[in-house]
């Protein structure tokens, strides 16, 4: 394990009293330095980055993680921040010689102010939890990221996350209202307010999707939403990909705005129907999943409306779940596709590009080239409404040089996203694993704005250091790398 | 539809003015010069730099360039069954994208269906140095790199010049009903606030003299059976009346004595400060006309949560904003010179040290 020790050495001393001082700040349990006590932190939901943290802290109060904050300010100590770990990106990846500064403790539900239809909640509390909370009052939190049950609203808001339903509700950005933060320096900022604007720069928006870069959040206020009266969800089958791609087009076209529409191809719907038992039709090449809410009425005018365009698009089948059992299974294939394809492949690499869903056609033939030019399987799960494609390619981790093959294919799927119009990540991050690809989206002063609206939040750059906007020498070097295909990027972390 | 890109002459100026050090003053259709502090300098026009670029009504995106006519956006997005969703006020005739993104204002839909920013998906702008920049883009979903295209929304042109917008759009609702009821201002804020936990197709509602107006949007059927659940009487030819709400046309907002805009949450009771009121937003955004200093109304609204902008009629150089704890400020300090480094874009327009 070459990595580990990295910088360990020389920095002993250093070392040593960055954790007695941080013992001196919190209990003894909350402060981690046991390797097998770090383990568990080493990686986030993207385990081929692997990397033991320097040492663990588990604080739950604010004053505890400003006091942390004001410490490894002073000592110039960088610090990564986690929420439940389930990013698929590396950006909870820690640091060697840094603190990570785990939010697992703060699980308290604050506040639900039903009138206002807000809550109010620790950065700990798990996407779910919320919607479970406020259901009593008949109101739910939209963004519904498929890792729901262990993601953290605090991640949620560090990564921007979407769900099944954020064509219609929006993502994490649209749906928050207030964070209480801590900066680097230990300052506790409001930002936002509960009123719908507030006063000022759009911070919110700015820390929405910031990857644990500018601050620690360490409150969050959330819009919650009436639970609409119905939901109905219909599965249409196709024999041609094209074809489902032609129908969600025509579905948005004809005015309608379903809370959820997803595709999945012949390899996703198998394995998904193997894991789940959903009912998808085995033999089709595509499904589509169609969500339509609202009012009971509206809802019936709808589903004869899209039922209708899906025939038309050529649907082999077109099937409406009968009752909430039903509908709840449709998902539940959909939901657990990741794992599902987990099952049928000794590793899977997940991508997260978006485009303009008019190059559905081109970008899924060529990825279906190029899965054959590499000789690795991909099974495509899309959030077709939104245009954010997860092509999942299947490879096995310990067939020599496998790893590194699957991540040119994948790179070369961000670049064909970014070629058309799109970007390479819709809701995932950037993190570690698409920090070359910033350097294909984005020009040298794009960069370089980045790093200055970084430095007005984090001067000293200690937070998260290393993620989510690569140094300018980092993308000269990137270039020089890409025109020398087959070099294993991030030569430095280890991989299992 | 006149259509010209003059980007390379917008950033000849701002090099110009950087090498200078003159200060500019953005100007779209300079329809909203009313709002927010007076400032001085050289006029930076971004009128002529106009033409939608790019609208494909399938993928719900409309790309322009920044001095568009906000008009004849929505001209070209009512042909194609679509909307701005966010229902901006023009405040003039010659309200450009530029101005109204910048401003982020939103109209009476934005408590329901979303605010300009959370419509913006990308923007082209000029920052402080001089360089045309990207971010964001023309999909729903990006998160590649800092919101910088939202940050824009809303900062009224102090962090850059923007060039080109491109926004999320929406069908625009089958049918449309308005519903008026007799009641007072306690009243209407239940009624209303109860409207957050109920599953209604409501899009706007408002309490205005007396009376309180439900904006029912959706399906044929679906305003239908909500206008039968709800109750009270059907105004026909509502839209004069969303729209003279939206422009600030009603005799209201033309009174002699100061307007002042309140943000608060939507089931806040009545506030007990003296002067006319009209509920906007549900309840979340109240207007009031009244002769009671600034001071004591921000010390009123600032203690159930809520905060003041003098919209019209005040001094232009006072704290028309809401002013900021100084930590945020510092952060908005240093967020200007890291978009501006120079200060030369709208200097106080917002905040007197910004
Ligand atoms: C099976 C599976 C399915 C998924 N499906 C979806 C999906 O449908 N949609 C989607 O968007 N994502 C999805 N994800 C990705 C992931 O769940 C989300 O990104 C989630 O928001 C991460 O939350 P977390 O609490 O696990 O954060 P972590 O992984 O712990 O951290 C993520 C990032 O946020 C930062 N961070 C965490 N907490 C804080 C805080 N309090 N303050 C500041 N920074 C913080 C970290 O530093 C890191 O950069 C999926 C993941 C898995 C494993």
């Amino acid at each position: 394990m070459p990595v580990l020790e990295d910088g360990l050495p020389c920095n002993h001393g250093a070392h040593e009293d960055l954790i007695r001082k941080l013992r001196k700040l919190l209990p003894p349990e909350a402060v981690l330095t046991d390797k097998e006590d770090l383990r568990p932190f080493e990686c986030d939901g993207l385990s081929v980055y692997r990397r033991l943290p320097l040492v663990v802290a588990l604080p739950e109060t604010i004053a505890q993680v400003q006091d942390i904050m004001r410490l490894c300010h002073a000592l110039q100590v960088p610090v990564v921040a986690r929420g439940a770990g389930t990013g698929l990106s590396g950006g909870a990846l820690p640091l060697s010689d840094g603190v990570l500064l785990s939010l697992a403790k703060f699980k308290r539900i604050l506040h639900i102010d039903p009138e206002n239809a807000i809550a109010t909640l620790q950065p700990g509390v798990r996407n779910l939890a919320i919607s479970e909370a406020a259901a009593a009052y008949g109101l739910y939190y939209a963004p519904d990221p498929s890792s729901q049950i262990a993601c953290t609203i605090g991640g949620n808001v560090a990564e921007n996350s979407g769900g099944v339903h954020c064509l219609k509700y929006g993502l994490t950005v649209h749906n928050i209202l207030m964070l209480k933060v801590v900066t680097m320096d230990g300052e506790l900022l409001t930002i936002g307010a509960e009123t719908l604007d507030s006063p000022g720069y759009d911070l919110l928006a700015l820390m929405a999707g910031s990857e644990g870069m500018l601050a620690v959040i360490v409150e969050v206020t959330v819009k919650l939403l009436a639970k609409p009266e119905r939901a109905q969800v219909l599965l249409a089958a196709f024999d041609d990909v094209f074809k489902a791609g032609e129908a969600v087009g025509a579905i948005i076209a004809a005015g309608i705005i379903p809370a959820g529409l997803e595709m999945m191809d012949k390899v996703a719907i198998q394995a998904a129907e193997d894991y789940a038992h959903a009912g998808y039709p085995r033999d089709a090449e595509a499904i589509l999943l169609c969500e339509l809410d609202g009012t009971n009425a509206e809802v019936s005018e709808h589903i004869m409306e899209v039922r209708e365009i899906l025939h038309q698009s050529g649907a082999t089948e077109v099937r409406t779940a009968v009752n909430e059992a039903e509908r709840q299974l449709f998902w539940k294939g959909r939901k657990s596709a990741f794992p599902a394809v987990g099952r049928i492949s000794p590793d899977y690499y997940c991508m997260d590009g978006t485009i303009p869903r008019r190059q559905l056609p081109h970008v899924l033939r060529q990825i279906s080239l190029w899965s054959e030019e590499y000789g690795l399987p991909v099974a495509n799960v899309f959030h077709a409404g939104d245009g954010n494609l997860h092509p999942l390619i299947l490879f096995d981790a310990n067939k020599d040089g496998e790893l590194a093959r699957t991540e040119e294919f994948g790179q070369r799927i961000l670049q064909l996203c970014v070629e058309v119009g799109g970007s390479i990540t819709g809701e995932h991050g950037v993190g570690m694993e698409k920090i070359n690809q910033m350097c294909i989206q984005f020009k040298t002063a794009e960069l370089s704005q980045f790093h200055a609206v970084k430095a007005a939040f984090d001067p000293a750059g200690l937070l998260n250091p290393g993620k989510a906007v690569p140094t300018l020498q980092r993308c000269a070097e990137f270039g020089a790398m890409h025109v020398h295909h087959g070099q294993l990027p991030h030569a430095e972390l280890e991989r299992f | 539809m006149l259509e010209r890109d003059i980007s390379e002459a917008l950033q000849q100026q701002v090099h110009n003015a950087v090498v200078n050090g003159t200060p500019l003053k953005i100007e779209g259709g300079n329809t909203k010069a009313f709002l927010g502090r007076e400032i001085h300098g050289e006029i930076l026009d971004v009128s002529g730099h106009r033409g939608i670029v790019e609208h494909d009504p399938r993928e719900l995106v409309l790309t322009a360039r920044s001095g568009t006519p906000l008009k004849e956006i929505e001209a070209a997005l009512a042909e194609a069954g679509q909307m701005l969703a966010f229902e901006p006020p023009h405040f003039g005739d010659n309200a450009t994208l530029g101005g109204t993104i910048a401003c982020g204002l939103s109209g009476p839909r934005r408590s329901f269906c979303g605010s300009a920013r959370d419509f913006v998906l990308g923007c082209k702008l000029i920052n402080g140095k001089g360089e045309i920049l990207r971010f964001g883009g023309q999909v729903i979903k990006n998160v590649a790199g800092y919101d910088v295209s939202r940050l824009m929304v809303g900062a009224y042109g102090t962090l850059g010049v923007l060039l080109e917008i491109s926004l999320k759009v929406l069908p625009r609702p089958a049918a449309s009903h308005t519903l008026i009821q007799e009641c007072t201002q306690a009243e209407a804020i239940s009624k209303m606030s109860r409207l957050l936990s109920q599953p209604v197709p409501v899009d706007a509602a408002c309490y205005h003299a007396g009376h309180c107006y439900l904006r029912l949007s959706g399906s044929e059927q679906a305003v239908k059976h909500a206008h039968e659940h709800l109750g009270g009487e059907v105004i026909e030819k509502s839209e004069p009346f969303w729209h003279a709400l939206r422009e600030h046309h009603l005799p209201f907002f033309g009174a002699a004595k100061p307007l002042y805009r309140i943000m608060i949450k939507p089931a806040m009771p009545p506030l007990e400060i003296a002067g006319e009121w009209l509920l906007d937003w549900g309840g979340a955004q109240r207007w009031l006309v009244s002769d009671e200093p600034i001071a004591f109304i921000r010390e009123r609204v600032a203690k159930v949560g809520g905060h003041v902008t003098q919209f019209r009629g005040s001094e232009h150089n006072g704290e028309i904003f809401q002013p900021l704890a100084t930590p945020l400020l510092v952060i908005h300090q240093r967020l200007k010179s890291s978009l501006d480094p120079h200060g030369i874009f709208n200097r106080g327009r917002i905040y007197a040290n910004l």
